[in-house]
């Protein structure tokens, strides 16, 4: 057992498996850095620290940078990836998909369904994605409810370095499409990581604290808010069944609907805007299945439908938080009918 | 091109503000005074104003994540863009944008952007308005950013519609990490973008006379009719990509020489004051004016009003 970083674990469990597989490249922007500089390659390795080291072990030919063409870059690692390589594709930040949607939406996605289930597709588009650095409206964003919506793709968020490790292997390792989402506020993130080699299969929610009350249901940087909105509400006697989806394509419906009836109630905390999120299709799922267990209405505490603004005061308001959480909390534990 | 004193003095005034604007900016971002990713222009100033000097507030421009000095060569307040970067409700931009989006539309300033090649194709549309008005769009570009499929793309458009754009590339060498030798496969953006079509030529980027005189024989060029043009500024980012950024790219010795070799600002004083145009008392003067400005936009930031929660869906649309 080692205790690792975000970041570090993303780049060492690379490292592990371009070791494991030949067959493994890897494609982005400053994923090397130096290249045509007088400082050389490798002068940064990464501008998120994910790749430092790997040019120099792997090479040219397999740790590819490449020039600022986000498109270019997912249909090269699509068309390696379909002509029998692996592929890893970093976009550097998930704000970018716009400039490469198509080759993501209408090629990556779709060609074992449009192939007649005759290719693969193995290719992991590493997407670091998020607010809370006051980085503005095009470098804040999230895009997993819209990768989620797209039938094809596979969708991971890690919240921990043990499940980085477990998430980030199955990801290469899976035959089809995964975009594997690093929200950027937890690349500092330390914890333990076994050392043996492990894989976390898909579909299968984390459960961060266990309660009675109310199921919580969250992702990435949002998990980390509920943990303490859920310690301050165990202080009051409200126990929260706090639910790490870890996956949102495919998704652990199982967990998520035991729970809820269980608990009876149910609060969503996601970090997209309200409107065709990931949040309303969890209330929609619990709505269709356990609508009997409901004892309150469904709470979604999400930003409001705007861009993610800049000023501190802005995004601050912008972003759920703890406070904005146990105010749900307790809007759900006071409901009475009629 | 003979400049009369006051051009000449307006135009060190529009470098001089550009220089002290991002030096300071570096020193109180390093204080932890100033929140989110900040590109500073410092060692371009030439290339925003040699080509801003010749427009109207009808003319377009539009940026880069690199957008402080075209904003000051086009006309946004000086005093506004400093609230801006400080997040304030007084901003340019309310506080919505920071340092990455400013925009004055007003002054014909389309926007700095945080999307790489994201500003050739709103350029092509601005064309297309430039050329009913008899004015220009330019398109401020990199040499990263001119590897990007939308650069390509409008290049290709502006040519086949004849559109008064000019593709301004700043080749600085690096696209934040990377080298230029590395990542722009053809012989120069020069020879790429003539290949699409358009006339395309170099001028030194340090050198205000230089980027001034040749946007002259363009902008001529393409209000005639004649469709696009394209222009290849040499010339050198004297801070990091981005504030923070440790440049471990850089070669030994390479930011000095740059500041001792390639100094937009000492170039054309030194030009000016050899030529007996101005002398180093005028432009004395200047340098005191614009740090007065500088710094009283520095003290207006701090003290200016801050944006509250209910700014947030303030501007999503314009009715809703
Ligand atoms: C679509 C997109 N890809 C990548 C980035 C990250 N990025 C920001 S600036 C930059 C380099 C741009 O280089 P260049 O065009 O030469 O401009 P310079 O920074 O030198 O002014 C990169 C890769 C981005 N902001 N947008
Ligand atoms: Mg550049």
């Amino acid at each position: 057992m080692a205790t690792k970083m975000i970041r570090d674990v993303i780049r060492d469990t690379i490292d592990t498996e371009m070791a494991r597989d030949d067959s493994l490249i890897m494609l982005g922007e400053d994923i090397v850095g130096g290249n045509g500089a007088a400082g050389g390659p490798e002068a940064i390795g990464g501008i998120w620290g994910t790749s430092g080291g790997l040019w120099a072990k792997y090479g040219p030919d397999r740790v590819i940078d490449t020039p600022i063409s986000e498109s270019a870059i997912i249909g090269a690692a699509a068309g390696a990836a379909l002509t029998g390589k692996r592929a890893i594709a970093e976009i550097m930040f998930a704000d970018f998909i716009g400039v490469c949607m198509d080759q993501i939406w209408n090629q990556v996605a779709k060609f074992r369904y449009m192939f007649g289930g005759k290719s693969r597709c193995p290719i992991t588009i590493r997407m670091p994605y998020g607010a809370g650095f006051n980085a503005a409206p095009q470098h804040s964003q999230v895009i997993h409810q819209f990768v989620t919506a797209m039938p094809g793709l596979k969708v991971v968020m890690p919240t921990t370095p043990a499940d980085t490790k477990g998430l980030l292997a199955q990801s290469i390792r899976d035959d089809d499409p995964v975009i594997f989402l690093e929200h950027k506020a937890l690349y500092g993130v330390k914890g333990e990581v076994p050392d043996e080699d492990y894989v976390i299969p898909f579909g299968n929610a984390r459960q961060v604290t266990q309660g009675d009350d109310i199921t919580i249901l969250a992702t990435g940087m949002m998990v980390g808010l509920a943990e303490k909105a859920a310690a301050d509400l165990a202080q009051d006697g409200i126990g929260c069944d706090l639910l790490d989806l870890r996956t949102t394509s495919p998704l652990d419906e199982e967990a998520i609907l035991d729970s809820v009836e269980q608990t009876g109630r149910l609060l969503i905390v996601d970090e997209a805007p309200p409107r065709c999120s990931l949040a309303t299709d969890l209330s929609a799922l619990v709505a269709q299945k356990a609508f009997a267990s409901l004892k309150a209405p469904i709470q979604m505490v999400t930003p409001p439908h705007s861009p993610v603004p800049f000023a501190r005061e802005l995004e601050s308001a912008y972003l759920p938080s703890p406070d904005k959480i146990v105010a749900a909390a307790t809007r759900l534990m006071s409901y009475r009918k009629g | 091109m003979q400049l009369s004193r006051e051009a000449l003095l307006k135009a060190y005034r529009q470098m001089k503000t550009i220089r002290m604007f991002e030096e300071r900016l570096h020193d109180e971002i390093a204080l932890g005074e100033i929140a989110g990713f900040t590109h500073l222009y410092a060692g371009q100033e030439a290339c925003a104003v040699g080509v801003c000097e010749h427009l109207g507030p009808r003319d377009y421009i539009i940026s880069t994540h690199r957008g402080h000095g075209h904003c000051i060569a086009k006309g946004c307040d000086v005093i506004g863009m400093m609230k801006e970067i400080y997040g304030s409700l007084e901003g340019l931009c309310k506080g919505k944008s920071g340092s990455m989006h400013i925009a004055d539309v007003d002054v014909g300033m389309l926007g700095a952007n945080g999307i790489v090649g994201a500003g050739a194709p709103i350029a092509v549309g601005a064309g297309i308005t430039a050329k009913s008005n008899g004015t220009v769009s330019i398109c401020f570009s990199g040499d990263g950013a001119c590897n990007q499929g939308t650069t390509f793309e409008a290049m290709n458009m502006a040519v086949v519609l004849k559109l008064p754009v000019i593709f301004v590339f700043e080749n600085n060498h690096y696209s934040e990490h990377t080298g230029e030798a590395y990542a722009v496969g053809a012989e120069s953006m020069t020879t790429r973008a003539a290949a699409f079509g358009m006339k395309a030529i170099k001028a030194d980027g340090i050198d205000f006379f230089s980027v001034y005189d040749a946007m002259r024989e363009l902008i001529d060029y393409c209000t005639a009719g004649n469709g696009p043009a394209s222009i290849e500024l040499d010339c050198e980012r004297f801070y990091g990509h981005f504030e923070g950024d440790p440049q471990r790219y850089r070669g030994k010795g390479e930011l000095d020489r740059i500041r001792e070799e390639r100094d937009a600002i000492r170039t054309f004083r030194k030009k000016v004051t050899d030529a007996r145009l101005l002398e180093d008392t005028d432009l004395d003067r200047v340098d005191a004016e614009v740090t007065a400005l500088i710094d009283e936009a520095v003290a207006a930031s701090k003290a200016a009003r801050r944006p509250t929660a209910a700014d947030v869906t303030e501007d999503v649309y314009i009715s809703y």
